[in-house]
């Protein structure tokens, strides 16, 4: 019995110790998240470890949740590398660059079934961001600045 | 007041995602670009070609490659029948120097690429309204040259893995225009790698 528990210690122990994993999401999943309406504001930024403007700004948004700490902003990584790079790319990415927000990968791979979804305007080329509260939203296409990304988080948060 | 500042907001946000895109139907841009054999290539050298499958791509984009062996089969199979690739890289090169036409050179030969591959040094991009790589054009003739755009969108529906594509979209179209019935879907959005430019 005991061995039993210490065996289950260990097999836990990394992801414990990782402090970060990675839970797939899907079209239904990222739809439910988009109608989260709640006092909240979402921060949902999609990204791939290939993408160069992508990594240059997951910074601001790593420092965005570590500001807020999922107070009453929620910061959403929705990673769009391929689900089979999981294991080779995103999680070694994410512990390098010590990310500690919220990694989501997306395994949806029928693109255009979701990609309007999120905003009427995404033409589907990444970085994209939509943050949003109940029913208030603002989306970009491209990359963002660090004084962009607070300020327009702090629209939202504060209407 | 609330409201007012949220709408100017929507409108600031959209004034940084438009980009005046050719819809399906509009007539075609015509270009001159510089080939990877050195020589120009513009669209009005297809005036006798049933279309064009008109695919902005680049050598470093993971969908790109992804992508490249299915885009050599697509114009193996479709040129013969009158329906040729042309691949034009619109990466700025300052941006991105792994598309430089010395670097396209190489990829297009290593790779055996039995279609153009040119340079877009004149923002083709732009007036097309591509903003990915790769990101597809099947444009039409409708008779000595005349081009219209008949599609746009991604080649399939599984960039990972060809052998889960279970929507083959410009393929689908040039069938529906050899049949002459409508294109449909017209439009497919896809994600990819965004063109590199400096604005």
């Amino acid at each position: 019995m005991i061995s039993r528990f210490l065996i289950l210690i260990l097999f836990l122990m990394p992801f414990v110790l990782n402090g970060q994993n990675v839970q797939p999401i899907d079209k239904d999943g990222l739809v439910e998240l988009l109608e989260s309406k709640n006092k909240t504001t979402y921060v949902v930024n999609f990204w791939a470890t290939w993408c160069a403007p992508c990594v240059s700004e997951i910074g601001y948004f790593e420092s965005l949740h570590n500001v807020y700490g999922n107070k009453d902003v929620h910061v959403k990584l929705v990673n769009l590398d391929f689900p089979n790079q999981l294991e080779s790319r995103v999680i070694p990415f994410i512990k390098e660059n010590k990310i500690t927000a919220e990694v989501l990968q997306m395994t949806d791979l029928d693109y255009n079934s979701w990609i309007s979804e999120v905003d009427a305007n995404w033409s589907g080329a990444i970085p994209a961001t939509l943050i949003f509260k109940g029913n208030e939203k603002i989306f970009f296409e491209g990359e963002l600045t660090r004084e962009q990304l607070f300020e327009n988080v702090n629209k939202i948060r504060n209407l | 007041m609330k409201k007012l500042m949220f709408t100017a907001l929507i409108a600031f946000a959209a004034s940084m995602v438009t980009n005046a895109q050719l819809e399906p139907g509009d007539k075609a841009v015509d270009f001159k670009l510089p080939n990877v054999d050195g020589k120009m290539v513009a669209l009005s050298d297809y005036a006798e070609e049933k279309g064009v499958i008109l695919i902005f791509t680049c050598n470093p984009c993971p969908f790109s490659k992804a992508y490249e062996q299915r885009i050599i089969k697509m114009h193996n199979r479709f040129s013969t029948i009158g329906y040729p690739v042309v691949a034009i890289n619109p990466n700025d090169i300052s941006l991105s120097p792994d598309d430089t036409m010395e670097k396209m050179k190489e990829r297009a030969s290593e790779k055996e690429y039995p279609f153009v591959y040119l340079k877009d040094n004149s923002e083709v991009f732009k007036a097309y309204g591509a903003t990915r790589t790769p990101h597809v054009f099947l444009l039409k003739n409708n008779g000595s040259g005349d081009y219209t755009v008949a599609f746009i969108g991604a080649i399939d529906n599984n960039a990972m893995d060809e052998k889960a594509v279970s929507e083959k979209y410009v393929e689908q179209a040039i069938i529906s225009l050899e049949q002459g019935v409508k294109v449909d879907p017209e439009e497919v959005k896809a994600v990819g790698c965004t063109i590199k430019t400096r604005g």
